[in-house]
């Protein structure tokens, strides 16, 4: 049965409620909504005057109107301690989206925790600690201090390589300028702790090295530039699934040729036509798909190349683009260095790349033709965009840098209709202390927890159960590591601290580990953990974030955090004080002086102004009180200056040809082709039968954790899918929702056949961090030699655990792709 | 939920009263329930029963155009040809769903070949044989489906809707 509401009337928004700016917590676009809240004892009326919306909400309201909004964006929340009505709902004012919502930003309403509408109810509202035998309830002070007692034993022990920390760095929900902050300073001031790592990834490094080593940095364009460009090369990235609205707002205008007047009014001196788009992907992608029913079959190429194979492509692009002598020769010689010897060191052949790629001469010749051929003479404008196709995939740092090495050569690096950019998961919102310490490489803290190292692992909004590579093995560890200081713990009174700390600190020393995970939800890895800190999420808390072409705003608060949570940023600061307490009660002054006063702050502002506004480049213009006044639109970072009180920002950047180098010149890199890079890979593909390509989906994208609690989604989704030819499924005698094993050295995993006439035979898909089957499991421990995880190339057999189970006989198995009919 | 949105409703519903009359007179024959609105309001809107069609109407896959709940409300009857979510009729095959798309209010189209709904705005495709589930897209919910009733005649009548219809904040209006 298909999950039906049964809403059929909402309350209505009055003409005084409140208004409140807020950016979408998920995903990278950032795409603006209000919050409007009143009084959970009034409400307006369909009359003009009596509604937030001005019209007469008697009738039947036009397609793309404002003045309507979906169950799911409604829902009655905590303000002040009282119950408001609420309604979260798209911004048509905000430039980004223009009104549009996405399967999740427009249910942003109904994940808000609510007792009253029992919504999110999952949500962690005290601190717990491990006591009798399972996590209950206790006080900040009685959790803070035991977590604090135990990290500084550790230190006193093992030294500060002992702490092991993984930690959130992005913008949006479990992140922003404020919670980074609070987090960096803690771990990179008065301690340095070099074994930490992201939520994603198993060390503390850039996914994108490349590019940033080559001065230039990763998000250089405006999204506009999707509207001007002739043509857009889409790398890994299935943007109308997982970036949305840029996607509907930005690159359908210029696909269907609707954006035809902005390219001939900014750009008069040249012809112009609807954008021809390129999208080299493995497997074909709805993004595909729509493309083709914008642009025309005849207006797009769908490259699809052997998994991870990209590198030998973009090299052949730039030998073919340099021989035919369509490079930007002013370009290169006034603002790169390098270029001669790259090209020399990456020189690959139309054929030798077809032999890698599996793609045709005249398909290499012909992408090579629509990124550079030049139109009637004038240079032609291309914007390269990547994603986790890329970055996840094979040799990530060569094949970064191969790429941004064609958008150079073309001059399409701060140029409107131009740049070369990730797509992006979160939004961004990273300010903390240098973290020069942790060194290149940055430790492997993955393996290194699996070979028995740390005494205290402190965990920030990560999931490493869900979300890491080579994670049945991960989790076999964790598991026996915590529960050796479970079982010591259950042999000790809790309210004997001495003894307690004691007790844990002989487990460790047996190759224990205490845990500590600070969430706003329980997490698998969460079960694992002796301490659980509740923290407070965006619109809970005034948060800043940029998105994916650098855009700043405030989402304000418009509700109350459940229970005792907390901001990251201030859980951070009372951790730092407490830890403070903890070295000065052992006799270490010395260390305890470092905290003292630095961790002061009262209100997230107050983690603001001490973080990004003081050490943010142009952050002494950022304040609340003129992001607020910015509203859903802000700013464009680097802030440079102010116009009264208006954020004068940066539209794109490198506009004036100076790099991020230390001559200021872009730096082109040697990038050979040299295979499956990582380690394991190449015999993997030989031995398993599969592909195990994975990804995300559009319904469930940086929101699974509150969506794992949403009946929408749940119901779509019980069990991940995996994407199969019908010949795979016959040979394997499966069915559309029956469960099948995935396995292969690594572990093993499950998933829910979903068959895809369009997938090669051999090559599936599966959805990658979900709840009930884990991907991460049969992926291979083997990283780059910057330790950047190879999640894509993943080979595992498969066969048939059961028929579909319940929930999955519901599921609808129909093509995704839209149909003209 | 706490009495007092119980109150709001009664206002609510007293003011509503006018605008919906208007609404009703413009609407599709066959609406009852007039009775209904008395002093007391309901916890959901009163549905008008509509006429929709015959079952002698309708032919395996070619759908039939409607109006529900009233005529601004566009949607569509379907006879599938075998038993589904919601199917009424001797065969359970036959399902009404609004073609108004859930997320932006653009029109949807029938596609034969797989028997979903497919929306030309955003590229939303919805399962006719299975509810409305959104097979892929960007609504936030599925797609609204009609509670039918089969009378002795072989008339199919709706009598409800089981999500709110896009554009409206009230279904009956």
């Amino acid at each position: 049965m298909t999950y039906k509401r049964n809403v059929d009337r909402l309350p209505i928004v009055p003409a005084d409620a409140k208004e409140h700016n807020v950016v979408c917590h998920f995903c990278i676009v950032g795409c603006g909504y209000k919050a409007y809240t009143w009084d959970v004892n009034r409400q307006g009326g369909t009359a003009p005057e009596q509604n937030k919306f001005g019209v007469d909400l008697s009738r039947q309201q036009p397609a793309e109107t404002a003045a309507w909004y979906a169950p799911s964006m409604y829902n009655i929340a905590k303000q002040n301690g009282r119950d408001v009505h609420m309604v979260i709902k798209p911004d048509t004012a905000c430039v980004v989206n223009s009104g549009l919502g996405s399967t999740r930003g427009a249910r942003l309403g109904e994940l808000s925790h609510s007792t009253a509408m029992s919504t999110q109810l999952q949500r962690l509202t005290d601190p717990l600690v491990w006591r009798y035998g399972s996590l209950v309830p206790t006080s900040w002070d009685d959790a803070l201090s035991l977590v604090a007692a135990v990290t500084q034993r550790v230190i006193a022990e093992q030294g500060e390589d002992g702490v092991f920390v993984s930690a959130f760095d992005h913008g949006g929900a479990g992140g922003g300028y404020e919670n980074t902050w609070g987090t960096g300073k803690l771990y990179f001031g008065p301690m340095k702790i070099k074994n930490i790592r992201i939520h994603n990834r198993p060390a503390y490094n850039s996914e994108v090295h490349a590019t940033r080593d080559m001065g230039v940095g990763e998000l250089n364009n405006c999204y506009e530039d999707a509207e001007l460009a002739d043509t857009i090369v889409a790398v890994g990235t299935n943007a109308l699934e997982t970036q949305t609205n840029y996607f509907l707002n930005h690159w359908v205008p210029n696909l269907r040729g609707s954006s035809l007047g902005k390219k001939q009014e900014q750009l008069p001196d040249e012809p112009h036509a609807p954008a021809r788009v390129v999208i080299v992907d493995p497997r074909r992608t709805v993004t595909v798909n729509a493309c083709e029913v914008e642009a025309g079959k005849d207006k797009v190429m769908h490259l699809a190349i052997n998994s991870g194979s990209d590198l030998a492509l973009f090299n052949a692009w730039l030998t073919y683009i340099a021989d035919q002598g369509w490079t930007d020769g002013d370009f290169i010689g006034a603002h790169t260095k390098g270029f001669d010897q790259a090209l020399a060191a990456n020189r690959t052949s139309l054929a030798e790349a077809a032999e890698v790629t599996g793609l045709t001469v005249e398909q290499i010749r012909q992408s090579a033709e629509w990124i550079a051929m030049p139109k009637e003479g004038k240079r032609r404008r291309t914007m390269f965009s990547y994603e986790k196709g890329l970055i996840w995939g094979n040799d990530n740092y060569r094949t970064n840098g191969a790429l941004v090495n064609v958008a150079l050569a073309t001059g399409n690096i701060g140029r409107p209709g131009g740049g070369c950019v990730r797509m992006g998961g979160h939004q961004e919102g990273y300010a903390r202390p240098s973290e020069a310490h942790v060194g290149r490489p940055a430790a492997y803290v993955d393996r290194l927890l699996i070979e028995g190292q740390g005494g205290v692992h402190h965990i920030w909004g990560c999931d490493h159960y869900k979300t890491t590579l080579n994670a049945h093995e991960f989790k076999r560890v964790y598991k026996k590591r915590t529960d050796m200081v479970k079982d010591a713990m259950n042999a000790v009174p809790a309210g004997d601290r001495a003894a307690m700390v004691e007790a844990i600190m002989e487990a460790i020393r047996a190759g224990g580990l205490f845990a500590v995970d600070v969430d706003i939800v329980p997490t698998k890895i969460g079960e694992a953990c002796h301490v659980v800190l509740p923290a407070a999420t965006s619109g809970e808390m005034n948060l800043t974030s940029m998105n994916g072409e650098r855009r700043m705003r405030l989402t304000e608060r418009y509700m109350d955090p459940p229970g005792q949570a907390m901001p990251d940023c201030l859980i951070a600061a009372r951790l730092a004080n407490h830890l403070e307490q903890a070295f000065r009660d052992a006799g270490n002054a010395e260390k305890a002086d470092l905290f003292k006063g630095q961790f002061d702050w009262q209100s997230e502002e107050d983690a603001f102004m001490d973080g990004y506004h003081a050490n943010a480049g142009g952050g002494e213009y950022v304040t609340y009180d003129r992001l607020r006044a910015m509203g859903t639109n802000g700013f464009q970072e680097p802030a440079v200056g102010l116009d009264g009180e208006r954020i004068v920002g940066t539209k794109r950047l490198y506009t004036d040809g100076t790099f991020g180098t230390d001559d200021g010149r872009a730096t082109f890199m040697a990038t050979e082709w040299r295979g499956l890079q990582a380690p394991g890979k190449q015999q993997e593909k030989e031995k398993f039968r599969f592909l195990i390509n994975n990804g995300r989906a559009n319904q469930v994208w940086q929101s699974a954790y509150l969506d794992k609690e949403n009946e929408f989604v749940m119901d779509r989704w019980p069990y991940p899918f995996i994407e199969m030819h019908p010949d795979d499924m016959a040979a394997l005698t499966v069915k559309e929702g029956d469960l099948v094993e995935v396995y292969n050295d690594n572990g093993a995993t499950q998933a829910m056949v979903y068959p895809t006439e369009s997938a090669k035979p051999g090559q599936t898909f599966m959805l990658f961090a979900y709840p009930t089957g884990v991907q991460g499991n049969v992926v291979s421990p083997g990283v780059n030699e910057l330790i950047i995880p190879n999640y894509k190339q993943t080979w595992a057999n498969i066969r048939k655990i059961s028929d579909a189970p319940r929930r999955a006989a519901g599921v609808s198995f129909k093509s995704k792709e839209y149909s003209a009919g | 939920m706490p009495g007092c949105p119980k109150l709001v409703e009664i206002g609510r519903r007293q003011f509503l009263r006018g605008g919906a009359a208007a609404a009703v007179g413009a609407a599709a024959a066959g609406a009852v329930g007039q009775e209904a609105r008395a002093a007391q309001g309901a916890a959901r809107v009163e549905y008008p029963s509509t006429r929709l069609a015959n079952i002698a109407d309708l032919k395996i896959d070619e759908p039939v155009a409607v109006a529900y709940p009233d005529a601004d409300a566009p949607g569509v009857l379907l006879k599938l040809g075998k038993p589904v979510t919601g199917g009424v009729g001797p065969d359970g095959d036959i399902v009404g769903f609004s073609t108004v798309c859930p997320h932006k209010g653009f029109p949807l189209h029938y596609t034969a070949r797989d028997r979903a709904f497919d929306c030309p705005g955003h590229y939303s495709r919805f399962d006719a044989e299975n509810g409305g589930q959104q097979i892929l897209g960007q609504a936030t919910q599925n797609l609204p489906q009609y509670i039918l009733q089969v009378d002795d005649q072989g008339d199919i009548h709706a009598q409800g809707v089981d999500e709110l219809l896009y554009g409206r904040l009230s279904n009956v209006l």
